[in-house]
């Protein structure tokens, strides 16, 4: 650890000293065990689909290395670097995802992707850590500046991503969307009568979701009534764990990755249940967690307003993301397709991440007195 | 979680603690007021996640240890999808559930000549493993540059392995279902064979393809009626027939006389339908159901219950046989004169042809003609194989076919035909149509009235007559009241008329004869001579042999439990008058 002098002043070197190594240690770990899990996964996948068995393995790799450049490149960038670069990709990635609607590739019954040179793009992953960081700003310059009209900035913006969002459409997004939204709308100071109050709208909201959308219910009630209707992911899922139980299966002697569709993407925890068992999905689980409460802990030592909300707004997508994908593989909560942040193959989640990611790191990095910047 | 218990007040940032900031970061009260509604609710946030993720974690021991040891006893384990679970073809299995036929998962060998680095050495390994292939011919096959070749299908697990362990690129295999017969030769003409692609091409395996190959009836097998111990008994001593009296073929059948069902059927020579190619053609003949033959004096049966059912005779009545028979250019003898008046009885057990066809002329061709038709002999018999014989029936039926059909000549049938009518015969005058599939236990039997259960009493009698003094004397079991008729035709040659050393010999027997169960049928195609038969080739010294050699074999398997045959009551049972002559009658009877 010692490359680095505690003198040296250049960019990297105060980068060195001031980021929180310990979160980059435990993302790389992620990182690790997500490429562990896509080879095991993916390749039953993939010779399932017709693909060759490295297609997933090989489009991750190519992935990764521009992932982890983005990740260190943005957490180099000040606080206002920071917040300029999440405006710019936020609306750049609002325009493509409006263009969804028009030019999308119509996957499964949803228009999410837009196919760029070859790579298919889903906007909609790039909005979701930008929109935190603005919707963040929007709410610390209301507090900050008197007579900004920040919280009504963030609720439009909001309308108007919410409005894309259910076009194309996209339940689960939303959902995480306006939980992040919402939990920095409470962490900047909304009254407690209205956090009741908008805690029973997004009740009405999933209720809403319930019955405007058929494939909605349609999980809600296989979740509610596993009996009545046939829910064949998860109860293979749930027959994974059975039989890796504590130490695994070993490696590659699972057997769901061969029946699920999904086993490389919403259910590799499945698979890391089966061929690892449950010491491994103990390490993934104590790792989100780590992550999530150490960024939390270090928010704290914040003075910041701007850095506090936009941290804990990244780092509740992060967190609400993991929580979401284990619980769906745990039988927790109705089948949603949720990427598991950093282990899930997909390339555009992962970039996404990585931005996201890279936001945190620059925000919480140390910064004497925490000031500095108006 | 040390990292999380950090209160805000262990680093108070108010302005008053840090005098020397610069007065950009000077926060008014509002803004400091809201950084501290913040952080307390980071706490409220962060703990929630806590809970989550314990709740998570709580949730993974549950169903990775609790739900394990649930899922473990109960037996589940999730396996993979086998590629074809379902076999492209229902299994066959005899009345006892023995397998017949089955389809098995092997491995075909083939080749990407594209991608072989080195053929020379590729071919010299392969053939290594695979002695049977022709080294030139798969070092040309791999020289080729083409994308795909085969090079052997259907290996053995063994070779399988064997030629994986090569590791050598460009090889691969190809999996395939083979239909495999694991009792060989044993009921090859029953079961019949398929093609390369599966498709039935003879014998039970064409005659129920469609049904075999439906994949809605899943893992049930296909039922026969035959059972394959008894089938092994019979085959092993047809095959002994054939090989003592050097004959070209054997055919025989066994046949449950009150269902119609049939316990065994051999066709001799056979071929293994796994590799029905590697033997020649001719020995797919399947010669009790395809071949017709004039049955020559074992139809005397069916000639003798024709009288007595119609009424034409008694059985105290009879012919005068002292004379041969002229009738137009034919003169019809016996082969053992007695040159005297024969009563009925008499007349079957010497099997006088004089007698036979004098009782045969007073039922008249129309008669005649009407009794053949209702046993069946005239039409195509029908069972479930695609291998079945039309009986040659004459053109113009009169006096003169009338009497030499009496005694089996003039009238070819199949011996499947014969052994469905002599069971008719014997078992209280039912003919049921004979089968070789299972029937449920709770469907009736169908069956047809054709003679009187007295003549039927009577008929059981003489040939029980035949066996214990008349020519089928080396048919005798012990203990299992056996009766049965001999018949010895010569086959017609080649340039037509009958070739005297071309013998086709039939005994046709049923067991027990108080009360018959079976029929058994055994038939030996151009049996020659022997220094054990003296030189004789007629039936009474092969055919009858056999066949008793056979039923004493089968009748233990099949639960006949045998009697004294010295006791009163069955003395009385068998008893047959002989009007002049008291019982028993000469103890010499020559052949037939």
């Amino acid at each position: 650890m010692s490359v680095l002098s505690r003198t040296d002043t250049s960019t990297v070197g105060r980068w060195w000293w001031t980021v929180d190594r310990w979160t980059i240690a435990a993302l790389a770990i992620l990182i690790g065990i997500g490429g562990v899990l896509t080879l095991a996964a993916s390749p039953a996948v993939a010779t399932r689909i017709g693909l060759t068995s490295l297609h997933f393995v090989l489009r991750q790799v190519v992935f990764l290395a521009p992932a982890v450049m983005i990740m260190f490149a943005v957490s180099l960038l000040s606080p206002r670097g920071i917040r300029r670069l999440a405006c710019i990709v936020f609306l750049g990635a609002l325009v493509l995802m409006a263009m969804t609607l028009i030019f999308g590739m119509e996957v499964k019954g949803a228009r999410r992707w837009l196919s760029i040179a070859g790579l298919s793009l889903q906007p909609s992953e790039f909005v979701k850590p930008t929109f935190a960081v603005v919707a963040a700003w929007m709410f610390a310059e209301a507090k900050k500046t008197q007579g900004f009209p920040g919280r009504l900035l963030s609720i439009g913006l909001y309308g108007l991503v919410m409005g894309i969002l259910l076009k194309q459409p996209d339940i689960g997004m939303a959902v995480v969307v306006t939980a992040v939204w919402f939990a920095q709308f409470f962490l900047a100071g909304l009254p407690i009568v209205l956090v009741a109050g908008l805690g029973v709208a997004a009740l009405g909201g999933i209720a809403g979701a319930y019955v405007m959308f058929p494939h909605v219910a349609a999980r809600i009630d296989k979740f509610r009534d596993p009996v009545g209707h046939e829910n064949y992911q998860i109860d293979r899922a749930m027959e994974a764990f059975a039989s890796g139980g504590l130490f695994g299966r070993g490696p590659g002697e699972g057997a769901v990755k061969s029946v699920l569709p999904d086993a490389h993407t919403d259910f590799i925890f499945a698979v890391a249940g089966e061929e690892y068992g449950l010491l491994l999905c103990l390490a993934i689980v104590s790792i989100f967690a780590f992550i999530v409460l150490r960024g939390f802990a270090r928010l704290l030592e914040d003075n910041d307003l701007f850095v506090v909300l936009a941290g804990g707004g990244l780092l509740t997508q992060f967190g609400l993301q993991a929580v979401i994908n284990i619980g769906v593989n745990l039988h927790l909560l109705p089948t949603k397709g949720m990427t598991l942040p950093f282990i899930s193959y997909g390339g555009s989640s992962l970039l996404a991440l990585a931005l996201g990611m890279g936001m945190l790191l620059g925000l919480t990095r140390s910064r004497p007195q925490n000031g500095g910047r108006t | 979680m040390a990292w999380f218990r950090r209160k805000p007040q262990s680093k108070p940032c108010t302005p008053a603690d840090m005098p020397g900031a610069s007065p950009l970061v000077r926060m008014d009260g509002a803004a400091k007021s809201a950084i501290e509604t913040g952080r307390n609710r980071i706490v409220v946030a962060g703990m929630l996640f806590a809970i989550v993720f314990v709740v998570l974690a709580g949730r993974l021991m549950e169903v990775t240890l609790l739900r394990g040891n649930d899922i473990a006893a109960r037996g589940v384990v999730i396996a993979p999808p086998p590629e074809q679970v379902v076999l492209d073809r229902q299994s066959i299995v005899d009345r006892n559930g023995v397998l017949l036929a089955t389809n098995l998962r092997t491995a075909s060998l083939f080749a990407e000549p594209k991608k072989i680095l080195n053929p020379d050495e590729a071919a010299a390994r392969l053939v290594q493993e695979l002695p049977d292939l022709s080294e030139a011919e798969v070092r040309a096959k791999l020289s080729t540059g083409k994308s795909f070749v085969w090079l052997k299908r259907n290996l053995t697990p063994r070779q399988h392995y064997a030629v994986n362990r090569l590791g050598i690129p460009g090889i691969g295999f190809q999996s395939e279902q083979r239909r495999v017969y694991p009792q060989g030769s044993l009921a090859a003409h029953v079961l019949g064979f398929t093609d390369v692609d599966g498709k039935g091409i003879s014998g039970i395996e064409q005659f129920f393809d469609e049904s075999l190959r439906d994949p809605a009836r899943g893992a049930e097998s296909l039922e026969l009626t035959i059972d394959t111990r008894v089938q092994h008994a019979m085959r092993d001593e047809l095959l002994r027939a054939v090989s003592d009296f050097n004959a070209i073929g054997a055919g025989g059948m066994v046949l449950d006389v009150e269902t119609g069902e049939v316990i065994a059927m051999v066709s001799l020579p056979d071929f293994d339908p796994t590799n029905p190619g590697d033997a020649p053609k001719e020995t797919r003949f399947n010669r009790v159901t395809l071949g017709v033959y004039e049955m020559g004096s074992t139809m005397k049966t069916l000639n003798t219950a024709m009288a007595l059912d119609s009424g034409t005779v008694k059985l105290s009545n009879g012919y005068d046989a002292s004379r041969p028979i002229q009738i137009s250019r034919f003169t019809i003898r016996d082969d053992h004169p007695k040159n005297r008046w024969l009563s009925v009885p008499e007349i079957f057990m010497y099997s006088s042809n004089i007698g036979s066809a004098k009782m045969a002329l007073d039922v008249g061709p129309a008669g005649q003609r009407a009794f053949m038709d209702k046993m069946g002999m005239l039409r195509r018999p029908v069972i479930e194989l695609p291998e079945v014989g039309a009986p040659l029936v004459p053109r113009n039926w009169k006096n003169i076919e009338t009497m030499t059909i009496a005694f089996g000549h003039g009238l070819s049938v199949t011996p499947l035909q014969l052994a469905v009518a002599t069971s008719a015969v014997v078992n209280g005058g039912v003919l049921h149509p004979p089968t070789l599939v299972k029937r449920p236990a709770d469907l009736p039997v169908p069956g047809v009235q054709v003679l009187s259960q007295q003549t039927s009493d009577i008929m059981r009698r003489l040939l029980h007559l035949v066996v214990e003094d008349g020519t089928g004397k080396k048919a005798t079991v012990d203990g299992y009241l056996v009766g049965g008729k001999t018949g010895t035709s010569e086959k017609v040659g080649d340039r037509g008329g009958y070739n005297r050393k071309a013998l086709f010999n039939t005994f046709i027997a049923a067991f027990p004869m108080n009360k018959p169960r079976y029929i058994v049928i055994g038939s030996i195609d151009e049996p020659k001579g022997t220094k054990a038969t003296y030189g004789y080739a007629t039936a009474g010294w092969n055919a009858a042999p056999a066949v008793g050699r056979i039923i004493a074999r089968i009748a233990p398997m099949l639960g006949i439990q045998p009697v004294d045959e010295e006791l009163p009551e069955i003395k009385q049972a068998m008893f047959v008058p002989i009007p002049g002559k008291p019982v028993p009658v000469e103890k010499k009877l020559a052949a037939y």
